[in-house]
């Protein structure tokens, strides 16, 4: 088991280092480097033309080599990741990347992981209850939701809730993660306390197209395996039916599950990049599309990098999680 | 008794004819049972048919500003007046008035005016089907009158003509970029399954690569690299582009797996055994053994397609004007104040929902209809 975690981390290497170059090719793609948007700026305020300013783009230009080749500009790029954590500095805010992003990514990231634990968490027993009872009228229900649930984009049920605490619960502090006293404030117990409040409402947007396939493919493999000789032979032997259904039947349902994880992970990180944007939530998305829109790419460059990680190390776990759980599977 | 003989065994013959179908035929009968599945074709194929006659069905002009009915409501369709029922169908007009106290416009009926609904009447002008100019439309109440079956956006347009406008755009991206990742996919599905070795490990890893990244980011991120001078149908076209890039992934990989399946079988080891050539086998016995495959996998893509073109339009990455669509035709409810108070810009949601649904039934049945015991 820990030489095949070694293995699998040491696998994970090229494909981290391929990320990190498609992540850079993005950075570099716009015409023009970053300095030209500086320019740009620069000239709006009236400064071009005046020495200070092409000094200052001159020095600047010096400062990230722009002038060196393009491998060269990527070696230092990801060597200040690795060294100094440096993911380069955002020309619209006038930060450093990794001050702007830490504490948004932050929040995206447990965004993401507190939706995957509620979609296991409310689609596991449905889709039990489903596949105990197939063609019931709650299964028939619980089919009807999940197909709209998948059909639902989750900008549009972002859309929906804001539409539904506007009109229905005529409050106007929608969105936003935190109660308007602790934004920026330092995070104690209270603040998390209020966080919690909070992110129940993102964490139903993006879960629901998630918690809508866990319900389908649990149903599925549920039906099959119950079908199978072996729950036949716990019954005959006269075990509860419950003991049955969990320990025969979910129990390796659950498998298939655990290495879907590796498609699920990516779909929650998109749903919570659109739904931060729509709700308005002090996550990564927002910024994001702004870094995007203002070809900030420096910054739009390290949350495609540290996202694409994000989901490489999720990766990790999924695989070695299910060589834990399913003894068919051969890692020696 | 002789003509007996001969005769007796003729409608043994025909009720074995009557019972073997083509596979065609099979699966054609397999699919008409999937009550889900027809409802979701019949529905596509409706909403094509009104897509492709979007100009002739929409009463406006996608651009055609009416000032005065700025956020009008959808208007109802009435039959009953205070002269009683009558079978032609019409709107009342509009009267408006400034609340002093928030200086929001408010519309009301006005039961004075009675616009009466026509068929063919003559309209804004338009290109039919792209071949002929004319200015006849289905139904309205004749030019300048007021119909807005869906209400009307901040300029005043009418919200159902831009969704017939707007569903043409969103349903052609689907089409195109499923065109177009199974070009990319079928041939480097097939070329990985069929060749193996080093091309086979090459796109496998770039496909890993693409799903490496959280696909709306990236998505977005490749929109963002159109250029924003580029006129409205290249950006289209842009999307589409976009799409297929990162979408042809899973295609090729059901085809490699399909292709590596099927390499495997009698038929095509005869067929080799006989000295066929390899583009023989990929053309006349890989691609035909997995076309109701292909076609029952690109019809499962295509709401994935709708979806993410709708959520980049809904960014302001994707569709730009004068073009539309229906993630575009929602951007303009992303903001508190217009989602309280004209909530009817929700509309596009739910064709986006009802449209994506159909696509998925029609899928499932086809899926079901196709391949009755595997499952995928």
């Amino acid at each position: 088991m820990h030489s095949y975690i070694i293995r699998r981390i040491l696998h994970m290497v090229p494909t981290l280092i391929l990320i990190s170059m498609a992540s850079f090719v993005v950075i570099q793609l716009p015409p023009g480097d970053m300095l030209t948007s500086k320019l740009a700026k620069l000239e709006e305020q009236g400064e071009m033309g005046s020495e200070s300013a092409l000094e200052q783009v001159a020095v600047l230009r010096e400062r990230y080599g722009l002038n060196d080749p393009i491998y060269v500009q990527y070696f230092r790029w990801i060597g200040n990741i690795i060294m100094h954590l440096d993911f380069g500095e955002s020309f619209t805010f006038e930060m450093d990347v990794i001050e702007l992003l830490s504490e948004r990514m932050g929040l995206t990231l447990l965004m993401t992981i507190s939706t995957l634990i509620f979609t296991w968490i409310v689609a596991i027993p449905i889709g039990v209850y489903s596949a105990t009872r197939p063609y019931s009228i709650g299964d028939y229900g619980f089919t009807f939701i999940g197909f709209i649930g998948l059909a639902t984009p989750n900008f549009l049920l972002a859309l929906v809730f804001l539409f539904f605490q506007v009109s229905v619960f005529e409050t106007q502090s929608v969105g936003g993660l935190l109660s308007p006293e602790f934004v920026g404030a330092p995070w104690t117990l209270a603040k998390v306390k209020d966080l919690m409040t909070h992110i129940w409402v993102p964490i139903i947007v993006i879960g629901a197209s998630g918690t809508a396939s866990i319900i389908r493919v649990m149903r599925g493999n549920l039906l099959d395996i119950l079908g199978q000789q072996h729950i036949q032979t716990g019954r005959a032997k006269g075990l509860r039916e419950i003991k049955v259904i969990v320990k025969y039947g979910v129990r390796i349902a659950i498998n298939p599950l655990v290495s879907r994880l590796g498609l699920e992970l990516p779909n929650l990180l998109s749903g919570a990049v659109v739904t931060g944007i729509v709700l308005g939530l002090p996550t990564a998305g927002p910024l994001f599309l702004t870094a995007l829109t203002s070809q900030d790419m420096y910054l739009a460059g390290a949350f495609l990098l540290l996202s694409s990680s994000f989901l490489l190390v999720g990766n990790l776990f999924a695989d070695i999680a299910l060589a834990w759980l399913d003894p068919r599977i051969r890692y020696g | 008794m002789d003509k007996e003989n001969l005769e007796a065994p003729a409608p043994v013959e025909e009720s074995r004819v009557s019972e073997s179908y083509s596979q065609k035929r099979l699966i054609w009968k397999r699919f008409l049972r999937h009550r889900a599945g027809v409802a979701g074709g019949s529905i596509v194929l409706f909403l094509c048919f009104c897509f492709l006659f979007a100009e002739f069905l929409a009463p406006h002009d996608i651009s055609r500003r009416y000032f005065q009915h700025v956020y009008l409501p959808p208007q109802g369709i009435h039959f009953f007046s205070e002269d009683g029922f009558q079978l032609r169908p019409f709107v009342y007009g509009i009267k408006s008035v400034v609340s002093p106290e928030d200086g929001l416009k408010r519309y009301y009926e006005d039961s004075e005016v009675q616009f009466p609904i026509y068929l063919f009447v003559r309209g804004d002008r338009y290109k039919f089907l792209w071949l002929f100019e004319t200015e006849i439309h289905l139904f309205g109440t004749g030019k300048d009158n007021p119909l807005f079956l869906c209400g009307t956006d901040r300029f005043g347009r009418d919200l159902f003509s831009r969704l017939l406008s707007g569903g043409r755009v969103s349903f052609t991206v689907g089409l195109l970029a499923i065109f177009l990742s199974l070009v990319l996919g079928t041939t480097l599905g097939l070329v990985s399954g069929y060749y193996g070795g080093f091309v086979d490990h090459l796109i496998q890893r770039t496909i890993e690569l693409i799903f490496a990244f959280p696909s709306i980011p990236i998505l977005m991120s490749l929109s963002a690299l159109l250029p924003p001078q580029w006129p409205s149908y290249l950006t289209f076209l842009g999307i589409v582009t976009v799409l297929s890039l990162i979408g042809w992934g899973g295609l090729a990989r059901e085809i490699r797996g399909k292709t590596l399946a099927i390499n495997n079988s009698d038929f095509v080891l005869a067929a080799r055994v006989c000295g066929a050539k390899d583009r023989r086998i990929i053309f006349i016995h890989l691609l035909p053994s997995m076309f109701s495959h292909i076609i029952v996998i690109s019809t499962l893509a295509v709401p994935g397609f709708i979806l993410h073109e709708s959520t980049l339009s809904f960014l302001g990455l994707g569709i730009k004007p004068p073009l539309t669509s229906w993630g575009l035709l929602l951007a303009d409810a992303m903001n508190l104040h217009a989602l309280s108070l004209y909530p009817w810009l929700l509309i596009p949601g739910v064709c986006i929902l009802v449209t994506v649904l159909s696509l998925n039934f029609l899928g499932d049945g086809l899926r079901d209809a196709a391949a009755p015991y595997s499952t995928y």
